[in-house]
């Protein structure tokens, strides 16, 4: 899956500022196919976990309701060039994902 | 007696070889940082996803189910949301909890089939700040608590959709 996600993170002075993209269709349950008019199974994220250095920094907790190729934007403390910070998510069928940057 | 020159390669078919050639030092990157992503175990803030806060079909019962059956109201969560959301698909929410020792900051929209849209555990490193796009079935209060030294504090804004984002 080498597009399951993207990583942008830029040095502000000493907080870094990431931004992630992940490519993920976050179903809620409630959309028709617009061929078969069959109810499209529940398919999202769950779970988002950042680390900084390989320590957490961030544990989200997402619902359905969470857009379809869900961005988040945070910024962590105390970072300097050659840092660490990687993401990684896992979805509601146990599908898995993850994205390192090293901060320059 | 004509020479034949060798054919040229045309600037066309030299770029696709050069892009050739730079898709497949990226993609071993990208393996390379994946499976260094697999490898390593990431230890977790929470126990486990709260499946009764997200279950829930109604406010009061979210709002139960994560603790937070009473919250403060203030002014130094900034909550910026669009007042008009076209499209209720993409409702962009930015979070910033100036509450000293915020711990976990959470967004709900009232009148989601589920209100709980999402729960963010904060360790010390990151700054109570959160950026991010929700669903909004219809037009309500889009609700962020933050959770600071075990109390809730809570601020709201309206948003009014013009066209649900939940089903279709």
């Amino acid at each position: 899956m080498a597009d399951a996600m993207k990583i942008r993170a830029q040095l502000q002075g000493d907080m870094a500022d990431v931004k992630v993209l992940m490519f993920h269709p976050m179903e809620t349950g409630l959309r028709k196919d617009p061929v078969s008019g069959d109810l499209i199974p529940l398919h999202f994220i769950q779970r988002v976990v950042a680390t900084h250095n390989g320590k957490p920094v961030m544990d989200a907790q997402w619902s359905q309701a969470v857009s379809k190729n869900p961005f988040i934007n945070f910024h962590i403390r105390g970072a300097k060039t050659g840092d660490k910070v990687a993401v990684s998510w896992e979805d509601n069928k146990g599908e898995k994902a993850s994205i390192e940057t090293t901060l320059n | 007696m004509r020479t034949q020159l060798p054919p040229t390669k045309s600037p066309v078919e030299k770029s696709s070889r050069r892009k050739f050639l730079r898709a497949l030092v990226l993609g071993g990157a990208y393996a390379a940082t994946f499976a260094a992503g697999w490898l390593r175990p990431i230890q977790l803030l929470a126990a486990e996803w709260n499946k009764a806060a997200f279950d829930a079909k109604v406010l009061a019962d979210a709002l139960k189910s994560i603790g937070a059956t009473s919250a403060t109201e203030s002014d130094q969560i900034l909550l910026k949301a669009p007042e008009i959301a076209e499209n209720g698909a993409i409702v962009p929410v930015e979070i910033t909890s100036r509450i000293p020792g915020t711990q976990s900051i959470y967004i709900v929209a009232d009148k989601n089939p589920q209100p709980l849209v999402a729960i963010f555990d904060i360790a010390a490193g990151l700054e109570p700040f959160i950026s991010t796009r929700i669903k909004m079935g219809e037009s309500s209060k889009v609700r962020v608590l933050v959770k600071a030294a075990g109390k809730f504090y809570v601020a709201t804004q309206e948003v009014k959709v013009t066209i649900g984002g939940c089903g279709g």
